[in-house]
């Protein structure tokens, strides 16, 4: 039996891509495998490690809990949407100035979800900015230097405060 | 980790999906949020052939709510009913409730009525929903029929809805007047599930108790409501009341062991949390 593909469009970072794919193509291997956009990683695939964390018309979800066809439409901004090497999202620069990472595997979902938190709480306290994060799993860091630099991104998005997140 | 194949529909109205329902018969599975069930699928602990996807049903994406009660459709996504003030006002325990379900990134998919249909004991919605004394609203190509809490759950994942039938919204009553609610669970880390968990809900008549209820998290196979009235009734709220409501309720779980907690520990946990979730409520009683 051959399986049943669907043509989806999606928007992209802001760029109308298109792919065929069967029913059961998780969002995160589409990006990753159909677009060739690798940055957003996959972990545990089953939700509980954060690495594939997207924004789904500026929502953070998990993009391996979501199938391609049911994003058929919609809006995704992956870690390559945030920002650029010249021109880094506020928390990008802030995971960088911080030491927010080690290894790297876990970034993409930090960084995706921490800039959809902090346009919803852009002053969080130490404890809010660790509750932020606490759907995300990283084995490198202890956390420490990862809370260090959700509280860096909300003072370098206050002095950048105008610039919108999650619209690509 | 990828799911096996199954066969994938996108009705947009509700006619469409049941008439999908319908013809799939006992081969569909309806997907909504996707929290619960999407894992399953990557595990390959469920293999539907058939996937319903109701995600282009604009129309039941809604959260209503009356005087008495908070009706929640079936594509209304946690962090909606989380935000909505007006679903607060009437039956605060769902927000206090949603926040201890899993991450708000979960909560930004997962929808309410999707883990109810779940069945899972271990969900803080399905507490809420036998606490509450609420209903599930059913809907078949055949014809409509509503579902008392204490009538959906048949077992561990395992509901009384047929093939063929959807789960088309719930309601969520109020409490009476002068009452007060609270939810409390402990769980190994913030978003986990729960170890042990309770709703609690505390009603005051001229200063002492008229009621103290309380609807369980992971400690019973279905959701398990105990009325613990009898151990306060007509005192004023004091420590030692509601440390007698929690000895109360000990004695009358039966939770089952598991890696993450034993037996007893699940029962300790129980005589605990009853006690500072009541009074808690309590504090917040009219």
């Amino acid at each position: 039996m051959t399986e049943a593909r669907h043509e989806i469009r999606l928007v992209v970072n802001g760029v109308p891509r298109e792919a065929t794919v069967p029913a059961r193509r998780l969002l995160s291997d589409c990006l990753r495998h159909d677009l060739r956009l690798t940055g957003t990683h996959v972990g545990c695939e089953h939700g509980v490690c954060g690495a594939c964390t997207v924004l789904l018309d500026g929502e953070p979800v998990r993009s391996c809990l979501l199938l391609a066809v049911t994003a058929d439409g919609h809006e995704v901004t992956t870690v390559e949407g945030l920002g650029t090497p010249e021109a880094m999202h506020p928390v990008q620069q802030a995971f960088r100035e911080c030491h927010g990472l080690q290894c790297g595997f876990c970034t993409p979902g930090f960084l995706t979800t921490v800039a959809a938190y902090l346009v919803d709480n852009p002053e969080p306290t130490e404890d809010e900015a660790r509750e932020a994060v606490s759907g995300n799993l990283c084995r490198c860091t202890g956390y420490q230097n990862i809370v260090a630099s959700v509280l860096r991104a909300a003072e370098l998005s206050r002095d950048t405060s105008g610039q919108e997140v999650g619209e690509g | 980790m990828k799911p096996s194949p199954f066969a994938w529909s996108a009705p947009t109205s509700l006619d469409e999906v049941l008439a999908v329902l319908a013809q799939v018969g006992d081969d569909g599975k309806v997907l909504a949020g996707g929290q619960s069930l999407l894992p399953m699928l990557n595990m390959r602990l469920a293999a539907p052939a058939h996937l319903v996807d109701i995600n282009r049903v604009a129309e039941f994406g809604y959260v209503r709510t009356t005087d008495d009660a908070v009706v929640v459709g079936a594509l209304a996504r946690h962090a909606h009913v989380e935000r909505d003030e007006p679903a607060y006002a009437v039956q605060p325990l769902l927000r206090r409730a949603l926040q201890l379900v899993a991450h708000p990134v979960i909560r930004n998919r997962g929808t309410t009525v999707g883990s109810i249909a779940h069945a899972d004991p271990s969900g803080e919605m399905t507490a809420v929903l036998a606490l509450t004394g609420g209903s599930v609203q059913v809907a078949a190509a055949a014809g409509r029929r509503t579902v008392a809490a204490a009538d959906f759950f048949a077992g561990p994942l395992e509901s009384t809805l047929a093939y063929g039938e959807l789960a088309e919204s719930v309601t969520f009553p109020a409490f009476p007047p002068g009452s007060g609610s609270a939810f409390v669970e402990v769980a190994r880390r913030h978003g986990d599930y729960a170890m042990c968990g309770l709703g609690a809900v505390v009603t005051l008549t001229d200063g002492v108790v008229t009621a103290a209820r309380a609807g369980y998290v992971s400690v019973s196979p279905t959701p398990l409501v105990l009325d613990l009235t009898e151990a306060v009734r007509g005192a004023e709220p004091s420590t030692a009341g509601w440390a007698a409501a929690g000895e109360l309720a000990a004695g009358q779980v039966d939770p089952e062991p598991d890696i993450h907690a034993t037996a007893d520990y699940r029962r300790q946990l129980v005589r605990v949390l009853t006690a500072r979730a009541l009074a808690e409520a309590a504090g917040r009683a009219a």
